[in-house]
């Protein structure tokens, strides 16, 4: 009887963890299929489903173009940062020198300052280089937050690689370049998955940078185009077309993680604990 | 005469992988230099100076005239204590929920995988998202949370989430408490399952009950990673200002210290305020993980795999 009481209680508790995760998603989805005056009398699900917000929200406001954004934006990102982390994770994870441990430290560090700290600084970099409310701009600046973690975390795969491969390597007469491209770069393939899927969630989701060195809806990348959105009327936000750009911009995200679980949790674990 | 040959080849060796090491690493030097290093420097340089946004060529050095308007401003110590708050409550909260969402995937039960997945959505979501998400959802006349405290009876009459300054921090902090549980769920997680069965075994027949066991074995031993991942949130925490910005619009009663820079940078055009304030987040921050550091008895073990 008590192991029947305990199943029960146990099941009862992995259901509220699963209300507390997803009750935020689900209440945004029903919102954003309720239109007019139905969105004001809150009810546990849209009594008449309609999909206007959806179309709304691509013909009054450019977020397509918003979408195109954050997708080059954080596509170069990742581009940028795997193909710079490669070669400093082979140094940093396959070769010991001098001041090594020193860089790590710098890096971790780098990666914990705050992004306010380089603002001002940035933004006169992005001025004074011509950029300013340009795409380039937030590719430029959002390596501040992808570069330290990708190297960090690149490392650590790459030193978990078996050293007889690469010693194999060498005695063969491969120059460390060769080892890099035909030996670790093969191995590498889920690492640079798992970190690429990680930077670009971080270059998705960048919002200071993006607000400040934009200026025009059409260079918005989609946190500040969700951000910013407002309606005819100055006085009510118009929340059904701000919850349908909501679950737009969610649901792939969301299906990443499904597929990629294991690989995210993999990623973040290695990350924070193996450092 | 062949050893010492052969060690001569092994120290040429080594160092030809040397030189390859730093070659391999000068392109992400560079690169960190540029996008962290020169910005970095820039903002400290400008906290030293009036720089106003309209012309930055214009700015003379001041000393530390900014720094003073900062510490003498009352709405930048009503920052710094929203923030401190901020990330001590959010990251003691997420410790302690963390812990027991990690706690119940511990166990095995079917469709533990879907579980897991879906306590990942929240972390996936973009802060901005879910800060709007849950702005909706505390909506003063039409949000869902007044709307199900009413139909509970908890409360009489609908309350002003966003807009009252001492209920918006606690909106706030519950936004990032639901956005950062997953991270700390699964460190912790992943520490739970490296614990070995047998302590537990032993426990058992000793006689010890779950939640002895837990204070007497799992908590000690997962104490390290622990301590980590709260620093990780804490850093995080303390840099806060999406969550804010969206959910609050940077009133000056409930603003966190990277809002208060952006404002004066940005809003009031005084750059060399806004990068003061800036430089003195960062000197707490570099303060409190210090600190954190020292007390915890944390070590980041950077060397040796």
């Amino acid at each position: 009887m008590t192991r029947v009481l305990r199943r029960v209680a146990f099941a009862g508790l992995v259901a509220l963890v699963l209300l507390y995760t997803l009750f935020p998603f689900y209440w945004a989805i029903a919102s954003s299929l309720t239109t007019g005056s139905a969105l004001f009398e809150p009810r546990p699900w849209p009594a008449h489903p309609a999909w206007s917000n959806y179309t709304q929200v691509f013909a009054q406001q450019p977020f397509a173009r918003n979408i195109l954004n954050s997708i080059l934006v954080s596509s170069g990102v990742v581009g940028l940062s795997l193909l710079l982390g490669v070669t400093a994770a082979h140094s940093l994870g396959r070769v010991s020198f001098r001041g090594r441990r020193t860089l790590l430290l710098a890096l971790l560090g780098v990666s914990m300052f705050p992004q306010v700290a380089v603002l001002s600084g940035m933004f006169e970099l992005v001025r004074g280089l011509g950029l300013y409310n340009t795409l380039p701009a937030l590719v430029l600046s959002n390596l501040v937050l992808t570069l330290p973690f990708t190297v960090w975390l690149l490392t650590t795969f790459m030193r978990e690689l078996p050293v007889e491969l690469e010693e194999a390597a060498v005695v063969d007469g491969a120059t460390p370049w060769m080892v890099l491209t035909r030996v670790f770069l093969p191995l590498l393939g889920p690492a640079l998955v798992t970190t690429g899927l990680l930077a670009f969630i971080a270059a998705w989701n960048e919002f200071l940078f993006a607000l400040t060195f934009t200026l025009t809806d059409a260079k918005r990348t989609v946190p500040v185009a969700i951000a910013l959105l407002s309606g005819g009327s100055a006085y009510e936000l118009p929340w059904g077309l701000i919850m349908a750009a909501s679950v737009i911009v969610t649901v792939p995200l969301v299906l990443l993680v499904l597929v990629l679980q294991r690989r995210i949790v993999a990623g973040l674990t290695a990350g924070a604990l193996k450092g | 005469m062949v050893t010492a040959s052969h060690r001569g080849g092994a120290s040429v060796l080594a160092r030809q992988r040397a030189r390859a090491a730093w070659v391999f690493l000068l392109p992400t030097l560079v690169g960190i230099a540029l996008v962290a290093g020169w910005p970095l420097a820039r903002t400290v340089g400008f906290s030293f100076t009036d720089a106003r946004l309209t012309d930055l060529s214009a700015a003379r050095f001041v000393g530390l005239e900014s720094f003073l308007s900062v510490l003498e401003d009352p709405d930048w110590w009503t920052a710094v204590w929203t923030t401190v708050r901020f990330a001590l409550v959010s990251v003691l909260l997420e410790s302690v929920l963390g812990m027991g969402i990690a706690l119940v995937l511990h166990r095995r039960f079917a469709g533990r995988g879907l579980v897991r997945a879906a306590v990942l959505v929240p972390w996936a979501i973009p802060t901005v998202v879910s800060a709007k998400m849950w702005a909706w959802m505390f909506h003063d006349v039409y949000g869902v949370i007044n709307a199900v405290l009413l139909r509970l009876g908890l409360l009489s009459e609908p309350l002003a989430w966003t807009a009252e300054p001492s209920l918006a921090f606690w909106a706030v902090v519950m936004v990032d408490v639901w956005k950062a549980t997953p991270f700390m769920a699964l460190l912790l997680l992943a520490a739970l399952q490296l614990l070995p069965e047998d302590v537990y075994e032993a426990a058992r027949l000793d006689g010890a009950g779950p939640l002895l066991a837990f204070f007497r074995i799992t908590l000690p031993l997962v104490k390290g990673p622990l301590m980590v991942a709260a620093l990780f949130r804490l850093l995080d925490a303390l840099r806060v200002f999406d969550v804010f910005y969206v959910l609050t619009g940077g009133g000056s009663e409930t603003q966190p210290m990277a809002g208060y820079a952006r404002q004066w940078m940005f809003e009031f055009q005084e750059l060399g305020v806004g990068s003061a304030a800036a430089t003195l987040l960062v000197l707490l921050i570099a303060l409190l993980t210090a600190v954190y550091l020292v007390l915890g008895r944390v070590r980041l073990d950077v060397g040796e795999s």
